[in-house]
């Protein structure tokens, strides 16, 4: 139940960024760029956890597939920005994004055993749902450079894989 | 008479005339965390090219064991249908992705 709401704020922010952002609502590509990344930083060390804590063999397998597949898109996110000269732009997004996955991933540590196993696995399939939905519904459209987009847009085909996974996963972990 | 060096270049002349249709080589392309279609005309002895168009690394790795291919991306590697019959693959490092191909007899090749 927090659960949901932490994610909920995650994905309000992204539909209505506060007064910040005052001259737009929509975030810029600076902006996407690092919330892309950040989403990507943050299911790379809930993946570190769970490689360390994990009992399960298939979901430890599954968090290695995190960890390995969104270090490859991270990698070819810094080289694109790198390359159309643009600086990820922290902003509220991106914050509230991290402050729930930190608080999480502080639950989840006092976790252990299959209880651990569930709630990574349960968390994995909210929080690959509330990214996708931001990738589709605001990320990928609001995107003005191209090739920033079509990086999105695999970025969302992955990530969709990933949450198909992830509910594979979670249908076969102990209750 | 047949002098023996007439025979040596008269066998492999028979046995060309002889030796069923060749066997086929057959890309797959896997691209958005997908396998391409399986070839409709799979038969023993044909050959797949696994070719990674993805960012990712995939594989593509028969469930039986017959054939287990390591894709970085952009890289491509080749499996020999060795047996006919069904055959289910995946990829090792994300299992939702899969592709079922079915492998027929070499009976049907020489027309």
């Amino acid at each position: 139940m927090f659960r949901e709401s932490l994610f909920a704020i995650a994905a309000i922010l992204l539909i209505a960024p506060p007064a910040a952002l005052a001259e737009s609502t929509k975030p810029n590509d600076a902006q996407i760029a690092h919330i892309a990344y950040t989403a990507g930083a943050l299911d790379i060390a809930a993946g570190k956890q769970a490689i360390a804590k994990s009992t399960d063999p298939k979901v430890k397998s599954f968090a290695e597939e995190m960890v390995r597949d969104h270090q490859a898109v991270n990698d070819k996110a810094l080289a694109l920005v790198k390359k159309l000269n643009v600086t990820p732009e922290d902003n509220p997004t991106s914050q509230s994004l991290t402050k729930a996955a930190d608080t999480k991933r502080a639950e989840l540590d006092k976790l252990s055993g299959a209880a651990f196993d569930r709630a990574y696995i349960d968390n994995e399939v909210a929080y690959h749902k509330t990214v996708n939905s931001a990738l589709k519904d605001t990320l990928i459209p609001d995107a003005q450079n191209g090739e920033l987009k079509a990086l999105l847009e695999q970025g969302l085909t992955l990530f969709t894989a990933h949450q198909m996974h992830a509910e594979e996963i979670a249908k076969s972990v102990a209750q | 008479m047949v002098s023996s060096r007439n025979f040596l270049l008269a066998v492999p002349l028979l046995a060309g005339l002889c030796v069923p249709a060749e066997a086929a080589r057959y890309i797959v392309t896997i691209q958005g965390m997908a396998f391409g279609k399986a070839p409709p005309l799979l038969r023993v002895g044909d050959t797949i090219v696994w070719r990674n168009k993805d960012i990712l690394r995939h594989s593509a790795t028969a469930r039986s064991g017959a054939f287990d291919v390591d894709l970085a991306p952009g890289k491509e590697g080749e499996a020999t249908m060795k047996q006919a019959g069904p055959v289910d693959v995946f990829c090792r490092y994300h299992p939702t992705m899969e592709v079922k191909l079915m492998v027929a007899g070499t009976k049907g090749r020489t027309e």
